[in-house]
């Protein structure tokens, strides 16, 4: 059986390349979303680590209910993106802060 | 060297090379499909952590839907790459840096922690046998039937806030308007003008 620090490692390596992907990608929100969902991969993935080498299944249960609250948030993240393409005729986080009303 | 080891090896490294391509890639539709590929990967190796269940879900409902939609978008939106890349090399010393001083804490913490642990902590509790998906759902409608109405209630709110965020009015199209319909008197449809009594 594998150790369990390797898979932790593992995980720990992908949440800090999400991290640094958020503050190098500063302008493309797109790729900003786009580390998130990586984040929440190496969260889920800490999740299903822990459940399985402490043999318990609550760990896979909130996985699943993590699952879900990413897809909703990343639909109406997407959405947000798309109207504010169609506004400002730029995906520039920049931009943002001028979307007032 | 047995085979567990080898295939853990390679899907992380493959997991890793790939989520260092998300980032770094400047073509947002190259980003979308190297998170694509780490899916894929990380559902090996969920596999291999007995979360079989889960695994097929990654691929079905991430790259089947989430990942389709991010694609949808990217190829959507007419994006200006340069633009969008600015700041990259000047950021691009306090990413490393960043990225060096998480991960070595985080792996020094849990290299020292869990060093020893690879072997089962507490005794296995078989619910209803060795059946992953089988006891995942017997835990889902049993235990956590409330948590899993909300979690459908979630997915309700963001179809109905991505429709409304999204849909505009086409002008062109004919609306009936039943308020209005109601509403209309006998002086806003019918006049009533005088005969002059005049016959030809």
């Amino acid at each position: 059986m594998i150790p369990m620090s390797y898979y932790l490692i593992l995980s720990s390596i992908l949440f800090s390349i999400a991290l640094a992907g958020i503050f190098l990608n500063r302008k493309n929100i797109i790729i900003m979303l786009m580390s998130l969902e990586l984040m929440f991969l190496s969260i889920n993935f800490n999740f299903i680590i822990f459940g399985n080498y402490l043999n318990d299944l609550v760990g896979q249960i909130f996985v699943f209910f993590i699952l879900t609250v990413v897809a909703a948030e990343s639909a109406i993240g997407l959405a947000i993106i798309v109207v504010l393409f169609r506004n400002k005729k730029s995906i520039n986080v920049e931009d943002i802060g001028r979307l007032k009303g | 060297m047995n085979i567990e080891l080898i295939i853990f090896l390679i899907f992380s490294a493959l997991v890793l090379a790939s989520a260092i391509g998300v980032v770094v890639v400047n073509n947002p539709v190259k980003s979308a499909i190297n998170l694509v590929f780490t899916f894929f990967s990380s559902a090996v190796l969920w596999m291999l952590l007995n979360a079989e269940f889960l695994s097929i879900i990654l691929i079905l409902v991430y790259v089947g839907a989430v990942m389709v939609l991010f694609l949808f978008v990217v190829m959507m939106l007419d994006i200006n790459i340069t633009q969008a890349r600015e700041g990259f090399v000047k950021y691009m010393p306090f990413g490393i840096l960043l990225f060096f001083i998480i991960s070595g804490l985080l792996s020094i913490f849990f290299y020292s922690q869990f060093e020893n642990t690879n072997e089962n902590i507490v005794l296995s509790i078989d619910l209803i046998g060795t059946d992953n998906t089988k006891n995942l759902g017997y835990l889902l409608y049993t235990e956590y039937i409330i948590a899993f109405e909300i979690a459908a209630v979630i997915l309700l709110l963001g179809i109905i806030s991505a429709i409304t965020l999204t849909h505009t009015k086409n002008q062109d199209t004919k609306y009936q308007v039943p308020s209005e319909q109601v509403s209309a008197t006998k002086k806003d449809r019918l006049t009533i003008m005088k005969d002059s009594g005049e016959t030809k």
